[in-house]
């Protein structure tokens, strides 16, 4: 048997202080020193859940540009035909839009509900019952818009060739339903991919793998459905509330 | 505690709409703007634990409405181009 000291110069290679381990540790514990979902390169539960949020925020962040330049675009053209954009926004559904906020912020509600229920280490019916009344929420929201959408199809009020204007501004109003179905668009596919994220969070939540101690997944879940949840609280007053809704 | 934020939310979205329907001219922008501020504030600092998380997560958070804040000051000067007399338009 070669000698571990000449392969490992820097080592000392000493017997250990006490020949049997099991005497003063339980065998199970020097197999598992930590917690299960705890990765090897984590120091501990805390660090771990700290870098899964930090990451997450740094992935928040560049949505927060993507969705700004959108958001700078609309401002620039709305600058340039402040009367055009009024009338166009004019022609949306404000109770639709309302509806779709309050559902929206109802499902933050059941999102952060879901969250804590992990936290808590609720039993795995209370977290999945949660997480499927979020998704039941984003799903209606996603109805709605199907319904406003097909309603903007009817009307000829899809940006392209059979685009069809009979108020003042043709013109700026096309700019202005482009960007509309841009923006609300590029919403839609953000909730179509949360749905997608929660059905496999609700699948780990049925299968009991959150409790108080190992919860990031639905944490960082979390933190994405509530993030679409903000784009909306703006796309909406934005959108559908600018010019003139007190001429009714 | 989420329940009284839901419940702030939803007095912000029905203000929001009730604003909307008062002709305050330019004024209007400004109090949809400050609202959904006030409701996007609530929903990152509750909802997402901005509030107890570390001061790094608070950094890099803050860091994404930083540049917004530059991206719509740059904005802002092809806003203001008029304002005062000699600025080119």
């Amino acid at each position: 048997m070669p000698d571990h000291a000449e392969h490992f110069p820097g080592r000392i290679h000493q017997p250990p202080l006490v020949a049997n381990l099991d005497a003063i540790q339980p065998r199970d514990h020097v197999e598992h020193p930590h917690h299960p979902k705890l990765q090897h390169h984590f120091d501990d539960m805390a660090q771990q859940v700290d870098a899964s949020t930090l990451g997450m925020w740094v992935f928040l962040v560049t949505e927060i540009m993507f969705f700004g330049g959108l958001f700078a675009a609309y401002l620039v053209y709305r600058h340039a035909n402040p009367e055009g954009f009024a009338e166009a926004s004019h022609h949306l559904n404000v109770t639709w839009g309302a509806i779709n906020t309050i559902v929206l912020i109802v499902s933050s509600l059941t999102m952060a509900l879901a969250v804590r229920s992990a936290q808590v280490s609720a039993p795995a019916k209370t977290q999945v019952a949660w997480i499927v009344a979020t998704m039941v929420l984003g799903a209606t929201f996603l109805g709605i818009k199907a319904i406003e959408y097909t309603d903007k199809f009817r009307h000829n009020l899809v940006p392209g060739p059979n685009f069809q204007w009979t108020g003042k501004h043709p013109q700026p109003a096309e700019i202005f339903y482009s960007l509309y179905f841009c923006m609300t668009g590029l919403h839609a596919i953000h909730m179509i991919i949360g749905l997608g994220i929660m059905s496999v969070i609700g699948t780990m939540a049925w299968r009991r793998q959150f409790d108080s101690e190992y919860y990031t997944p639905v944490e960082v879940a979390g933190l994405y459905w509530h993030f679409v949840d903000i784009v909306w609280i703006f796309l909406f007053p934005l959108l559908y509330l600018i010019g003139g809704h007190f001429t009714e | 505690m989420y329940y009284k934020v839901f419940g702030a939310l939803i007095i912000g979205t029905i203000l929001t709409v009730a604003a909307a329907k008062v002709d305050m001219g330019p004024l209007n922008n400004v109090v949809m703007l400050l609202i959904a501020c006030t409701k996007a504030t609530l929903v990152i600092l509750f909802f997402m634990h901005v509030r107890w998380s570390s001061r790094l997560t608070w950094v890099v958070a803050m860091s994404g409405f930083f540049w917004l804040l530059l991206l719509f000051t740059v904005i802002g000067d092809y806003i203001s181009r008029g304002w005062v007399p000699g600025t080119l338009r």
